[in-house]
């Protein structure tokens, strides 16, 4: 325990004199560090614009309000494309992640010399690209529109969904497989009596949760021109038409909020 | 014995109980489903002659995989990527910083009512918006560069840091922290030596995951004028500089991968 001597006290302290000077060392890097990075922040930045802000948060405020309600009669098939991109994003996401978890999870895993590695680095590759980039990619190769929206949700989904779920099926009980395995199952048997059924509810959980997430994120794929709500967006931005674009803000919150509900339902059903 | 006789001591044979138990739910459900994808395929316009065309696009893409070029555009990668990085460090070391008395006020048990209802108002506000459109936000009023995404950044970070510390600390061991505050200790020592300490190690841990998500984040920022790397990437696109693009892409996920590593390192020692 570290203790202060003075004169013939002993006083508790909570940590040793070199412990102490470690740690305002590392503290003095960090502070550094940081002031660099605010200096280069700020050297890109035009501050009179800065300072000029309020007014120009003010201006655009009163541009935006009142919202222009009857544009929301040309939303509709915008926002039913969000959820198909969504939906079968998700869809084939999870088709996709199935196998991928199987191959990444040490327990089941044909080979965790060779395939186990390929399997995360195919997770990892899909979770650290945004699906913006995603759509990007996908639509100088396919073309704009919804099926590159549906495509790059899929792909960004695919490392989340096998990441979330390998990690269900490494935590499984193992008594229940060796069970099956002692009837003398098959190995697509001990798969499909011993495996699946305890990770059915995790896959149900992720697959929602995953959903949820994917309204969330296809509703600014059109930024790009992936199709959905986000077209509508950046084209009321470009004609600087405000009303429109409080109006579509809103619309997306509303969306967004439902999901979490919808989502949040059905997962407290399922756990 | 007959054979009939055998067949009735036998028994129905098992089956494998359905997921969802309620029959009448489970049909509607499977009915609803497929009743969605047919609408949903029939509403998608896709181009088959556009994919088929850009398949030849793609491929040269996934070739580009194999020949990243990262020398002749190498300043531009290596201006983008410092600017996401320092977008990254400044933007955490903000966000945490506020995130933490918005995280305490955010927890029932430690703070009283009305600071708890601000602080859960900010969450949700900041939860709901999605970075990129906070970003366009932002970039409309404080004009182009790396204050828009360092500011979007930020906020997303107290959404998100503040309403997992609040749930930690709501879920902590009041025995400690009660102790305590029997020794006499002040509001403060008493955060600082009871609360704190118990909910640090998921603190750090959730910060460094945060960090990560910046960085993945600050990658998109640049497609709408907030600064980092994404400008560059979409520059590489539109020009169809595949092999430019794969080495930004190699280099996000590389840098992902790392930070990935190092945060499980110190996860590790902290828990």
């Amino acid at each position: 325990m570290p203790v202060l001597e003075k004169g013939n006290a002993q006083t508790w302290r909570r940590r040793t004199t070199g412990e102490n000077l470690f740690r305002w060392f590392g503290w003095l890097i960090g502070v550094a560090i940081f002031a660099v990075c605010w200096q280069r922040i700020s050297e890109a930045t035009t501050w009179f614009f800065v300072w000029d802000a309020p007014r120009i948060a003010g201006d655009i405020w009163t541009r935006a309000t009142p919202p222009r309600w009857e544009y929301i009669t040309q939303l509709g098939r915008p926002i039913w494309d969000t959820l198909n991109i969504a939906t079968l994003g998700t869809l084939i996401a999870i088709c996709l992640a199935v196998p991928v978890a199987f191959m990444a999870a040490r327990n089941t895993t044909p080979s965790v010399l060779f395939i186990r590695p390929v399997a995360l680095l195919v997770i990892v590759s899909s979770r650290s690209i945004n699906s913006l980039i995603w759509a990007l990619l996908l639509i100088a190769i396919i073309g704009p529109g919804v099926f590159a929206g549906i495509i790059a949700i899929a792909i960004r989904s695919i490392g989340f969904c096998a990441k979330l779920l390998y990690e269900a099926i490494e935590e499984i009980d193992h008594t229940q497989v060796e069970a099956i395995s002692a009837t003398g199952a098959s190995r697509w048997q001990v798969m499909a009596y011993g495996i699946v059924p305890q990770i059915l509810p995790a896959f149900a959980g992720i697959s929602v949760f995953r959903w949820d997430i994917n309204i969330r994120e296809s509703t600014v794929l059109g930024l790009v021109g992936a199709g959905g709500i986000g077209l509508q967006l950046s084209a009321s931005l470009n004609v600087l038409a405000w009303p429109q674009v409080s109006l579509i803000l809103l619309v997306i919150l509303a969306a967004v909020m439902i999901s979490e509900w919808v989502s949040a339902k059905v997962r407290g059903a399922i756990i | 014995m007959s054979h009939r006789e055998l067949e009735d001591m036998l028994g129905k044979g098992w089956r494998k109980p359905p997921f969802v138990s309620n029959p009448k739910l489970r049909w509607s459900l499977i009915l609803g489903f497929f009743a969605y994808l047919v609408a949903a395929f029939m509403t998608i316009e896709v181009d088959w002659g556009r994919v088929y065309v850009g398949l030849d696009r793609g491929w040269a893409f996934i070739l580009a995989f194999t020949s990243p070029d990262f020398t002749s555009r190498a300043s531009d990668i290596w201006d983008g990527l410092l600017e996401s990085i320092v977008m990254t460090v400044a933007a955490s070391v903000v966000g945490i910083l506020i995130s933490i008395p918005i995280g305490l006020g955010a927890a029932r048990n430690i703070a009283p009512l009305p600071i708890y209802l601000i602080c859960r108002g900010i969450v949700a506000i900041s939860r709901a918006l999605q970075e990129i459109i906070v970003a366009i936000l932002l970039v409309a009023i404080f004009g182009f560069g790396p204050l828009a995404g360092f500011l979007t950044l930020s906020f997303a970070t107290i959404g998100f840091l503040s309403k997992l510390l609040a749930e930690d600390i709501e879920a902590m061991d009041k025995v400690q922290a009660e102790a305590i505050k029997a020794s006499g200790a002040r509001w403060l020592q008493w955060i600082n030596y009871g609360v704190q300490p118990q909910v640090m190690p998921r603190l750090v841990g959730l910060s460094m995951y945060r960090i990560d998500i910046n960085f993945r984040e600050s990658a998109i920022l640049g497609l709408v004028g907030a600064g980092g790397i994404g400008a560059t990437l979409n520059t590489a696109f539109d020009r169809y500089e595949y092999d430019t693009a794969a080495a930004i892409l190699i280099l996000i996920i590389g840098i992902v991968m790392s930070l990935e590593y190092l945060s499980g390192i110190i996860r590790a020692k902290v828990q």
